[in-house]
């Protein structure tokens, strides 16, 4: 006997919502790729805790799809800022509003 | 109340809290820092939860090496810090607002699913099982995940290799 389901749905949402609130209010393009992988992880406890709520293994193996695209994208995103900060010297999101 | 509730509630707090403390920081080697030990948390949480790979790869991957590249990113640019006020009126507001209806859609959700009060049961997927699981019935989707991964590490090296061809700006404002 762990806690209810519901705990476990209170706590991802927590998470995710701190996430959400990372990305949207800090201006910088780091925190913002941070933020979305608090709201990444908020998503892999909550599939977690599916998995033992209906005694079903899709939600671990979604868990495992999950990590594998969080390495991806970050690994493209960190790319990306470095290149976007070689060019411009700056990591804000409000600078970058020209496309070229 | 069980020992494996206490270990949760304890958990909980403490991922809510480093997490908490992350996302408010201004110096981004703290960030990583704390977000470092919400990660641990959370693959603390992953075993008691019955999934004792996940939880190790939440270490590696996430702990490990997603946040040690944010952390020599982070190291490598030297950014100016506290140059703006940390959370700007302009964009606390609008999270504000999407912050309530959140919390107030995700109290209903909760409170008026009759399988949120289903009380857990302890059970682990061992890694055997679950390597076997993955590998008879989603191994297609393991192949597509390893190009994508190959994907990513073309992707990442095209944009990373140094080029002569851009005289490289000092500031956007240079190109008007």
């Amino acid at each position: 006997m762990i806690v209810p389901f519901g705990h476990v749905l209170i706590l991802a949402g927590l998470l995710f919502l701190m996430g959400v609130f990372c990305t949207v209010t800090r201006r910088s393009l780091i925190m913002m790729l941070l933020g979305i992988e608090i709201m990444l992880n908020a998503a892999a406890i909550l599939l977690v805790g599916s998995t033992l709520h209906w005694q079903n293994l899709e939600g671990q193996v979604i868990v495992l799809f999950v990590f594998a695209v969080a390495a991806a994208e970050v690994s493209v995103g960190l790319a990306l800022i470095v290149w976007a900060y070689r060019r411009t010297g700056s990591v804000d999101p409000g600078d970058f509003n020209l496309l070229k | 109340m069980t020992i494996y509730s206490l270990i949760f509630y304890v958990l909980a707090l403490f991922i809510l809290a480093t997490t908490a403390m992350a996302v408010t920081r201004r110096n981004m080697v703290h960030v990583v820092i704390y977000l470092i030990f919400s990660f641990f948390g959370s693959a603390m949480l992953f075993y008691l939860l019955g999934a004792p790979f996940l939880a190790a790869l939440e270490v590696i991957i996430y702990a490990g090496a997603i946040m040690v590249l944010f952390l020599f990113i982070v190291i490598m640019m030297k950014f100016e810090g506290g140059r703006h006020r940390l959370f700007a009126p302009g964009q606390w507001i609008p999270a504000a607002v999407f912050g309530l209806v959140y919390l107030a859609a995700g109290t209903l959700l909760v409170s008026a699913q009759p399988g949120s009060r289903t009380v857990l049961k302890t059970a682990r997927a061992t890694p055997a099982m679950f390597g076997r699981y993955v590998f008879q019935t989603h191994w297609l989707s393991i192949e597509i995940v390893s190009l994508l991964l190959l994907v990513a590490l073309v992707g990442a090296l095209f944009l990373g290799r140094r080029t002569k061809k851009y005289a490289t700006p000092k500031s956007i404002e240079d190109h008007r």
